[in-house]
């Protein structure tokens, strides 16, 4: 069972989710080869945990064993799944 | 002569590569410049188990060879031998973070397939079991068809053994088919490094991470701010406070120096050239020694506890209504230390237009050769007095200088990204390693790489333009009933300069320091210590330079003075390596203009408003 499909930048901080698909078109080049240099990929577990203090931005968030910081302008283009329990 | 063997280590960021590259060359280092591009370049010797040499070279840290910056491309060049001032290397040590092995391999497989003798560090092994992650070396280095050695390389654990398989390699003639390596997609390459980092674990048990629960408070909404602006205040304050000691015992030592040298030479031209001239002029400028080297300790020991990254991200936001990213956090803040390093660090940054503001905003931040100035100024015009706990009002003077550089550069990025440099922006990508205990050693070596550079500046720089300065002072002679830094040649350049910055406030003395101060900012300390020490004569011996300051400068001028070193671009190295990073004169010159403007009206203002207050 998996939940709805949301953006990466709507999930509840400490969600546990999988990436369904990242709309590789939406970003430049170079923040396309970041993300993958990150690990971002179809059907990897992504945890978001903090948001930047001042305007709710950028975001980190836990991608395999590595957190990164992205803003969310990047992670809208990252959609995932919530597993339903 | 066949050249000594290299060994090029690589690695992803945040793999602990420079600290193994450390632990294994210790402190027989070396840093350059790559030719044509400023990424610095780290060479170290070691020896092999049978005794021979062999080079290290510590590539900057790359996510893989297909470069998202001028650092990862050095990286992808010195491995395909294309790298202009490096040969090709004969092996390769790639460094990897054991606890991170998914993503650390995909650059690693990329490695392999360059067809060069490899061995690989499975590094932070300790770290790894911490977090509960068991690991089986032998399986990796099966799939991997290299050499896999277990380290720590902060404890300097299984450094024999890369050096016994790196010699093992060295000298077993092998073909290299380097530059060829087969192009898998990332993707492809990213699946595949998931799939045999899986292999390799053998046990998993979820712990509650460090890392996490220190983030949770240190990336808190609300403490996180809080505890920046705290470590940010304790840096400022440390500068100030915790430098007295050796500084005093420094000036002292300088002072006695050139008394007893003083009294052992006989009066002339050479005395004079040797007291007034060196001791005076240098000797002003060692004292600071400490004040630096403790702003680079701080600068150095937040990089590599990982919490300088966290300060990024807390400050992007903010940043991005400056047009900055919070990537620009790291090089503005090393700017503090020197704009030099730090504009070098905008490399880093990969959205050109946010690296060229950044750049041209750099100088603003108050770097440590403001320091010997804004000390000087600040100990012979302000009392120390404390207007709270722990808190006096010379560090708090000093705190207020540095918010007036940053505070500068934020409005400066935000009318040029409104100006001259339009577009482009918007994001920010950064890996958030794990926190670390500090490792002195490194740190050790850093600031040891710092202060060398700093003497070598005072031995050069500062002794040559100090010099220059004492022989324009000293001719000619003054008379009786003269001053002598009215009738010496560079007493009538002086007057020239003093008729542009008069209405700001600024005296002939201070007209006399701007000039030699282009070199590089302490020289304004060092000229204003040269010329007080001519005038002064030979009867009094060597006075404290605030001592001279307080009796000749108004508060105004003083004051107006702190102004203007906020702003001024007084600094050839910096323009040059504007210059180097822009390639062409277009953005230098920018950049010089628009902060001698700025430095001038601040200046005027302080002064004006000063006058005033009355306090002309």
């Amino acid at each position: 069972m998996t939940g709805p499909i949301i953006p990466l930048d709507q999930l509840k901080l400490g969600t546990r989710a999988r990436i369904a698909a990242i709309d590789w078109a939406a970003l430049g080049d170079s923040e396309a080869n970041r993300l993958k240099h990150f690990g971002f990929d179809e059907d990897v577990m992504v945890v978001p945990l903090h948001l930047g203090p001042f305007g709710r931005d950028p975001l980190a968030v836990r991608v395999g064993r590595m957190t990164v910081a992205i803003r969310k302008a990047q992670a809208r283009a990252i959609k995932v799944s919530t597993e339903a329990a | 002569m066949n050249p000594v063997p290299l060994v090029a280590v690589a690695g992803n960021p945040n793999a602990g590569k420079s600290a193994l590259f450390n632990a294994l060359t210790g402190a027989r280092q070396k840093v350059g410049n790559y030719p044509g591009v400023t990424v610095e370049r780290h060479v170290g010797k070691a020896v092999l188990p049978d005794g021979s040499p062999v080079e290290l070279v510590d590539l900057p840290g790359a996510y893989g060879l297909d470069p998202t910056s001028p650092d990862e491309a050095v990286t992808r060049d010195v491995l395909l031998g294309r790298q202009k001032g490096e040969r090709l290397p004969q092996a390769l040590l790639i460094v990897v973070d054991a606890s991170n092995l998914d993503n650390h391999l995909r650059f690693t497989l990329q490695l392999i397939d360059l067809g060069l003798p490899t061995v690989v560090a499975l590094n932070m092994i300790d770290l790894a079991k911490r977090d509960g992650l068991e690991l089986d070396a032998r399986k990796l280095e099966e799939e991997l068809g290299v050499p896999v050695i277990e380290t720590v390389a902060v404890r300097k654990r299984g450094m024999a053994e890369v050096m016994g398989r790196l010699g093992a390699l060295l000298t077993q003639p092998r073909k290299i088919r380097a530059g060829e390596g087969p192009a898998s997609d990332l993707l492809t390459l990213q699946r595949r490094a998931r799939q045999i980092a899986m292999g390799a674990i053998v046990r998993e048990t979820p712990v509650r991470r460090i890392t996490h629960r220190l983030d949770g408070i240190l990336l808190h909404p609300f403490a996180g701010p809080i505890i920046l602006a705290a470590i940010m205040f304790l840096m400022f304050q440390a500068v100030f406070t915790w430098s007295v000691v050796p500084a005093d015992a420094l000036e002292a030592a300088t002072l006695a120096a050139g008394n007893w040298i003083g009294n052992a030479l006989p009066p002339g031209p050479l005395r004079s050239m040797i007291v007034d001239g060196l001791f005076a002029g240098v000797g002003a400028v060692i004292v600071f020694l400490p004040q630096i080297l403790i702003l680079f300790a701080f600068i150095l020991v937040l990089e590599s506890t990982g919490y300088m990254v966290r300060a990024a991200f807390i400050m992007d936001r903010l940043m991005s209504h400056a047009g900055l990213s919070g990537r620009a956090f790291i090089p503005l803040l090393s700017s503090f230390a020197c704009a030099v390093p730090g504009i070098m660090a905008t490399r880093t940054i990969d959205d050109p237009k946010d690296r060229l503001t950044t750049i041209l905003v750099a100088p603003l931040m108050t770097c440590s050769a403001r320091l010997p100035v804004y000390t000087l100024v600040i100990a012979a015009f302000i009392p120390a007095i404390t207007v709270g706990p722990g808190i006096g009002l010379q560090g708090l003077v000093l705190f207020g200088l540095y918010i007036a550089g940053i505070a500068g550069a934020l409005l400066a990025a935000l009318v040029l990204r409104r100006t001259v440099v339009r577009g482009g922006g918007g994001h920010f990508m950064m890996e958030l390693p794990k926190y670390q205990m500090p490792r002195l050693t490194d740190v050790a070596i850093g600031l040891w790489q710092r202060a060398a550079i700093f003497l070598k500046r005072a031995g050069t720089i500062i002794l040559a333009t100090t010099i220059v300065l004492w022989a324009l002072a000293s001719f000619p002679q003054a008379g009786p009933g003269e001053k002598q830094s009215d009738v010496s040649i560079a007493g009538h350049i002086a007057d020239g300069i003093h008729a542009v910055v008069a209405p700001i406030g600024f005296n002939k003395d201070i007209s006399l320091a701007l000039l030699p101060a282009m070199a590089a900012r302490e020289v304004a300390v060092a000229a204003i210590g040269t010329v007080y020490s001519l005038d002064a004569g030979n009867e009094q011996g060597l006075q404290t330079l605030e001592q001279r300051l307080s009796g000749r400068w108004s508060l105004a001028t003083a004051l107006a003075f702190l102004a203007w070193f906020v702003f001024a671009p007084q600094c050839i190295s910096t323009i040059a390596v504007t210059r180097r990073e822009t390639n062409g004169w277009r953005w230098p010159l920018f950049m010089v203009s628009y902060l001698f403007v700025l430095a001038y009206f601040a200046a005027g203002a302080t002064y004006w408003t000063a006058v005033a207050f009355g306090l002309g």
